[in-house]
């Protein structure tokens, strides 16, 4: 039995602790927010929070998150509210949104590092995460807006 | 993995305990904006298959195009309300059934592609949001017992002249009692209020807190997943496969034969794949074993050195040709190139004895049910495609067999139960359908003054529409009119002209990718001008615009770019800029790119992309569109392609086929023209111009031509 927290929540799950940990999140937790794009850790469409840093749930083995505590897309906030979030919505940043969540996801971990990123950072952060549809110049807006509202004290 | 039943208990405990609701059902598109049941329970007006809108004054919109990216659960609903007056804020969507009432009005079936969804939905729309407001007055005249023509319409509301208001929600019930109007009167475009305006996407909450439901998130009670071993070479078939270890394997429920393969069918993806993983499968030879892409380049390159099927020809080129001051020939090259959406193909099956119910993100919903019904042995209407969210399309998702519809069909019945076909990233790189490779070859020339004198291209690839039931598109001609799209209308004044194509008899299976034909086209044509320019020692910009002297609207977005990129202006030492133009999906759209080259490595430093769409939707949409049209360019034009030898595919995943990232993405500056002309298309047109903008600029920093991508400095000339 493997025990870790999922978004604030403790699960219980008796599942081969191979198995990696986006497949647990999708399939038996039902968390399809986290998605599968690669399966070798190079696109980042996987990207969850493990113990807060931003690891690819697509080459983890669940066996890695015992004992932890993951954030997925589910738990970046309950209502829209992460400053990333509402500047995703201002910068009207997704097109097709199937890699939005790992977008999101490789941010935080930035914001949090780095609460006032340059281009620099942005693209050191985010160079894992591949964007189809080329969402990459709004990302970076945005990136640059959430800075500027937690500046603000707009944070919640 | 554990046992069935003790999943489906953890299952329900986690569900449970994250408040429930989450993990049971799923709900397509929209729903998340207002719970659907509620909606629905609160429905009473559907004047048209179009809009239904509650007594709660919700107003939802059915769109018959799919959302994969492009916009279009934001830009047709705004074509409804705008004629309806609806609430902005009460607006939300749903993806229409298959139904013959959803099809597209020009191609007559229910179809995303084409760059056509806005303009062929823009009357479409309006006129079933006009339809519906004439009844809701009709409903307020009647209550208020006064003349219809005395009562005006605002944000969700029917007012008369004394501002007594009504909402919608408030006459729906007594409108869906009136008969919808024959005939409508459309807004004049000057009152507009919605349609031209930024307005911001309705899908993007969904999309960034995990609750956009896409193919692959769907989930039926019951479900299980396959997964399918298919063939290492196209054309091969499975000979006899051996299952003796992975039906031992955990949460394995079945290993059958499909036509494209072996499907084994797992409790959950994982076991799947792993269980495929311990299948051996003995393949039948194929006749494309010894396949390669570098020896069909060379028979491509032979097949160019003999006149082709006339596809246009004014004057004599080759006359011309032989006479004329200054000539050059060359020869241009693209690779096949895969779709790559971030999501990897899926589709979902429940198949029952007389209905079959399939949840896929696909773009082509009447054939796919025509297809699907086909191998279920049942009626069409017994069919029913919900369309899930497109995690990317750029026409992937339109097939002309339905492949990854119809395979998850022939699962199902072995399957029996509802099942969820997956595609690794390396099954959905390496199961087909390519952009074509292409060869031009080009050969033109100058007179004295540097004025061109003659233009013959010859074009060797494969056709899309030969042997698809889309041949009929072909209408008889010996050439396939999307090989040669954007050539066959090359814009440029030139006396004697040429445009030849030839077939190419190779068995990779190909298809529309985003721009089709213009993705090449665009390329060949767009750096082959720009040598003539240099031919004639003149600027390449200028060069194009006197070229151009009967097409405004060419000139219009060559203008607006050149003016916006600084076109001549003096740059940081080491950058150079390029120039492209081309017409596409009925819009105009022109780049200037700014690159430099350092130690053979590019950098693309700046894009500026032009367009002439005609009269727009929501121009934040459109500049969308562009940057990610140049970016999907730029991928193609520096990175991409795909190979074969021994009939092997050589790329797997974005190791070996990658994508522009974050770090390697330029400033994109992107201009709209203002005008009055037919909406166009937007999807597709901010493609082609980028690979030849971006190595006409490589020539402008190095002197160095580029004739094939992806650009590899040690390949130019």
């Amino acid at each position: 039995m493997l025990s870790f927290i999922v978004n604030k929540q403790r699960v219980n799950l008796d599942v081969d602790p191979s198995t990696p940990l986006l497949w647990v999140l999708r399939e038996n937790l039902g968390l399809t927010g986290t998605k599968y794009g690669c399966g070798m850790a190079q696109c980042g469409a996987c990207t969850v929070h493990l113990n807060g840093e931003a690891v690819r749930s697509c080459v983890a083995p669940v066996s890695r998150a015992a004992g932890k505590e993951v954030t997925t897309i589910e738990g970046l906030s309950p209502d829209l509210s992460h400053p990333l979030q509402r500047a995703w919505i201002a910068e009207d940043v997704p097109q097709c949104g199937y890699c939005q969540s790992g977008q999101l996801m490789s941010a935080a971990v930035l914001l949090r590092e780095k609460p006032q990123p340059t281009d620099e950072d942005i693209d050191e952060a985010m160079t894992g995460n591949i964007c189809r549809c080329g969402t990459y110049p709004r990302i970076r807006k945005a990136i640059h807006r959430a800075a500027g509202m937690m500046t603000k004290g707009e944070a919640r | 993995m554990s046992a069935p039943q003790i999943e489906r208990r953890e299952f329900l405990k986690f569900s449970l305990a994250a408040g429930g609701g989450l993990l049971i059902g799923f709900s397509l598109p929209g729903a998340d904006m207002f719970a659907t049941a509620q909606a629905q329970s609160t429905t009473v007006f559907m004047p048209n298959a179009f809009l239904r809108i509650g007594t709660d004054d919700r107003v939802t919109v059915i769109v018959n195009h799919s959302e994969m990216g492009q916009g279009v659960y934001t830009a047709l609903p705004m074509l409804l309300a705008e004629e309806l007056d609806a609430d902005w804020n009460k607006i939300g969507f749903e993806s229409a059934p298959v139904d013959p009432k959803y099809n597209h009005p020009v191609f007559g079936m229910q179809i995303t592609g084409g760059s056509s969804s806005v303009w062929s939905a823009f009357e479409q729309y309006r006129k079933a949001g006009a339809a519906a407001r004439g009844m809701l007055i009709a409903a307020a005249a009647q209550q208020w017992n006064v003349n219809p023509a005395t009562l005006r319409t605002d944000s969700g509301a029917v007012f008369d002249g004394t501002n007594r208001k009504l909402t919608y929600g408030q006459l729906a019930e007594a409108a869906a009692k009136l008969t919808p109007p024959a005939e409508v009167t459309l807004k004049d475009p000057k009152t507009f209020k919605l349609i031209g305006k930024p307005v911001k996407r309705l899908d993007t909450s969904e999309k960034i807190n995990g609750k956009a439901v896409f193919g692959l998130d769907v989930k039926m009670p019951g479900m299980l997943t396959a997964v399918v071993a298919r063939p290492p070479i196209f054309g091969a078939t499975m000979k006899s496969f051996d299952d003796s270890r992975a039906r031992t394997m955990p949460g394995v429920r079945k290993i059958a034969a499909v036509p494209s393969g072996v499907a084994v069918i797992a409790d959950s993806f994982w076991q799947a794949k792993m269980a495929r993983e311990a299948l051996h499968v003995d393949w039948d030879d194929s006749a494309m074993r010894t396949f390669s892409t570098n020896q069909m380049m060379q028979q491509f390159r032979e097949q160019a050195k003999s006149p082709g099927t006339n596809v246009r020809r004014e004057g004599d080129p080759d006359a011309a040709f032989a006479q004329a001051a200054k000539k050059i020939e060359a020869v241009y090259e693209v690779p096949y190139l895969p779709h790559a959406m971030m999501e990897p193909l899926n589709c979902a099956v429940d198949l029952r004895a007389d209905t079959c119910e399939i949840w896929t993100g696909t773009q082509f919903q009447t054939v796919d049910r025509a297809n699907a019904a086909k191998i279920a042995g049942l009626p069409p209407e017994r069919v029913q495609i919900h369309t899930t969210y497109l995690g990317g399309g750029f026409g992937r998702r339109a097939n002309p067999q339905s492949d990854f519809v119809v395979e998850a069909v022939h699962v199902a019945k072995v399957a029996g139960a509802p099942v969820k076909v997956v595609w690794t990233r390396e099954d959905d790189m390496q199961g087909g359908w390519y952009r074509p490779a292409f060869l031009h070859a080009i050969a033109g020339s100058i007179d004295s003054n540097g004025n061109p004198v003659s233009w013959r291209s010859r074009l060797v690839g494969q056709s899309i529409f030969a042997g698809t039931m889309f041949e009929a598109m072909m209408k008889g001609k010996e050439y396939d009119p999307a090989s040669v799209e954007g050539v066959d209308d090359l814009p440029y004044a030139i006396p004697n002209l040429a445009v030849e194509s030839h077939k190419a008899d190779v068995k990779v299976p190909v298809q529309w990718w985003r721009s089709v034909g213009h993705s090449h086209t665009g390329f060949a044509t767009e750096c082959f001008i720009d040598e003539l320019a240099v031919l004639a020692q003149k600027d390449p910009y200028q060069f194009r615009r006197a070229l151009l002297p009967k097409h405004p609207r060419h000139l219009a977005v060559l203008d607006l770019a050149a003016q916006k990129a600084g076109w001549g202006k003096p740059l940081p030492k080491g950058r150079a800029r390029g120039i492209a133009v081309h017409f596409a999906f009925e819009s105009y759209n022109a780049q200037v790119a700014e690159v430099s080259v350092d130690d053979g490595k590019i950098r693309v430093h700046r894009i500026v992309s032009a367009v002439d769409c005609g009269r727009y939707v929501n121009p934040g949409i459109i500049a969308a569109q562009l940057e990610g049209g140049a970016i999907f360019g730029a991928s193609a034009a520096l990175f991409q392609e795909f190979t074969f030898e021994n009939g092997r595919l050589q790329q797997t995943n974005f190791h070996t086929f990658p994508m522009m990232r974050m770090n390697e993405c330029p400033e994109i500056e992107t201009h709209i023209v203002e005008n009055n002309e037919k909406s166009g298309g937007i999807g597709e047109p901010g493609v082609p111009c980028t690979a030849p903008a971006i190595a006409n600029a490589v020539f402008a920093a190095t002197g160095k031509r580029i004739r094939k991508l992806p650009i590899r400095m040690t390949e130019a000339v």
